[in-house]
């Protein structure tokens, strides 16, 4: 089976720093695959490569088979417009830390605004289609406030709808919990595992080892941007067999 | 309730103590001064030689009140063409492309660098650098024709608020978030249509005060274009008192008029600002 996402020897720099060493990384279809690491591993910068929000240095990153970002030609790699990377984000929803909900439209606003504005779907279908998302995550009585109405977690519920309006092939989070009250996690974890179940593709940076447990597929754990250990959740978090993971692992719990 | 008990721990009981106003001797000191200095001018004033009954005579003559609509245009028109300038600017000079960052630059160096009376008498006499003006082979005609004092006044008045208005628009383009910026990214937007659909829209909250200046400032300066014979309100009372002398009175009509103006744009302002602060006054 090919993988739909393949990430290939992906290097990155800031300056002098490297942020990512040659990361390999495969994710399959209806596969959850929750990366974790310490902070500064390079978590963020992986994730913002699949979307293209950082351009990778080298390597490669291919999504259903397309080389995503450039064109290959007679030996070289030419940078695609940006019209084009545009088309390719649309396979792929992203979760921000930080929800970057737009502060002048409503939840409902927010989650027509790209099916509307990009994929010029029916004002109409697309007001639908989000009504039925927002019922999803629990919120169809909010559908008119905007969100420094919400709450955080709330935020966060319609910003997974926001991503999922867009019908992507996967959907990508950067630890979508973590700017949360600890009593607001539970209800956006129930969301997101609700949406593993259906059998979303997901790649998820996370701190929530529990939810790693009990949701990934796959863990795969970073240091220093590299990818140390990757297995099944089971394996990886129960009995990891690198020196560095364990460490990890240890200081989370402990 | 004079005495305060003691609760039982000790502390006097002051549950049912009133706070007593504060007595503000400084503020009603300030005030009688304040008073009795307009006075003394207002008396000033009337006693000097000012025929007020010319005021009273010419505050709504015709040509005045024609003076007055034509700076209203003049300020509307300039402002709208300093604001489709600036957006546009502001956009080039925040651009990843370095030939229309430069260009921006630019633009505003020039137009922000040289006196507006100059460029306004610079566009009235664009004939004698350019006897006739046109696209080769399509169109072209006499400068001296084409160049009216309202286009030069227009495009004095506009292409300078343009400099002014673009870096107020920076400065609102560059107060968003930038993660606003990645989550229009996200859900595939380019960079026109983000800035359009996500990012102005926030950024105008943040520019209309700046901008309100801006159009106050901008309604005044349309009295310099008085010397390139653009009837506006300042130009009109001057060629009332060229023929009957009554300077101060007649200055005093023109300003009046651009007080009571500038009054009625404060409430327009704060009509927009309420408009654009949708989704974030609410909680605040
Ligand atoms: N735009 C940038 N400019 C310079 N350095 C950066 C930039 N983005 C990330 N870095 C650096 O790259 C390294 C990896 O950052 P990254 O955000 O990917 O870490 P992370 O694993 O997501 O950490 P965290 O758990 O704290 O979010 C860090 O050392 C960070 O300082
Ligand atoms: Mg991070």
């Amino acid at each position: 089976m090919k993988p739909l996402v393949a990430i290939r020897q992906v290097s990155k720099h800031f300056g002098e720093f490297q942020a990512l060493k040659q990361v390999s990384l495969d994710v399959f279809e209806g596969e959850v695959v929750c990366l974790i690491g310490q902070s500064g591993s390079g978590k963020t910068t992986l994730l913002r490569c699949v979307n293209q929000l950082t351009s990778a240095d080298s390597g490669g990153i291919w999504l259903d088979g397309e080389l995503l970002g450039f064109r290959e030609q007679d030996g070289r790699l030419h940078r695609l417009s940006e019209r084009e990377i545009a088309r390719q984000r649309l396979a792929c929803g992203m979760v921000f830390q930080r929800f970057n909900l737009f502060p002048h439209m409503t939840a409902l606003e927010n989650i027509i605004e790209g099916p509307v504005q990009v994929q010029k779907r029916k004002p109409a279908e697309a007001r639908d289609a989000a009504m039925a998302l927002l019922r999803r995550v629990g919120l169809a009585d909010k559908a008119g406030s905007y969100p420094s109405q919400l709450s955080g977690g709330q935020q966060q519920r319609v910003a997974i709808a926001r991503a999922l309006a867009m019908t992507p092939r996967l959907v990508l989070f950067d630890e979508p919990t973590s700017a949360l009250d600890p009593e607001l996690v539970g209800e956006v974890l129930g969301v997101m595992k609700q949406l593993a179940t259906s059998g979303m593709t997901m790649l998820v940076v996370t701190h929530e080892l529990g939810f790693a447990r009990e949701v990934a597929d796959r863990v795969v754990y970073m240091d220093q941007g590299v990818i140390v250990e990757s297995g099944p959740a089971g394996e990886v978090l129960r009995a990891p067999r690198e020196a560095r993971t364990r460490a990890f692992l240890a200081a989370e719990v402990g | 309730m004079s005495r305060s008990e003691a609760l039982a721990d000790g502390f006097p009981d002051l549950s049912g103590h009133r706070i007593a106003r504060q007595a503000h001797w400084g503020r009603w000191l300030t005030a009688a001064i304040i008073v009795v200095i307009l006075l003394a001018i207002g008396r000033a004033f009337a006693r000097g030689q000012i025929e007020w009954s010319f005021v009273e005579r010419f505050i709504a003559a015709p040509v005045i009140l024609r003076g007055i609509v034509n700076t209203m245009v003049m300020a509307v028109a300039a402002m709208t063409l300093g604001i489709a300038l600036g957006v546009v600017v502001a956009i080039m000079r925040l651009s990843p492309n370095p030939v229309l960052r430069t260009v921006a630059a630019g633009y505003t160096w020039l137009f922000r660098g040289t006196p507006l009376i100059l460029q306004l008498l610079l566009w009235f006499n664009l004939a004698l650098v350019f006897p006739t003006i046109g696209i080769p082979g399509l169109w072209s005609a006499r400068a001296v024709d084409v160049m009216t004092p309202f286009l030069a006044a227009l495009l004095g008045l506009g292409i300078n608020q343009g400099a002014y208005t673009s870096e107020v628009m920076r400065a609102g383009l560059l107060s968003v978030d930038i993660g606003q910026y990645e989550a229009a990214q996200a859900i595939g937007m380019g960079r026109l249509q983000a800035l359009r659909r996500i990012i102005l829209p926030q950024a105008m909250r943040v520019v209309i005060p700046p901008l309100g200046n801006e159009f106050i400032g901008l309604v005044k300066a349309t009295s310099l274009a008085s010397v390139i014979q653009y009837p506006e309100v300042l130009h009109s009372a001057e060629n009332i008192y060229y023929a009957n002398s009554r300077v101060i009175e007649l200055l005093i009509v023109a300003g009046l008029w651009y007080l009571l103006v500038v009054s009625i744009l404060t409430p327009l302002q704060m009509l927009l600002e309420r408009r654009f602060a949708r989704g974030i006054a609410r909680s605040r």
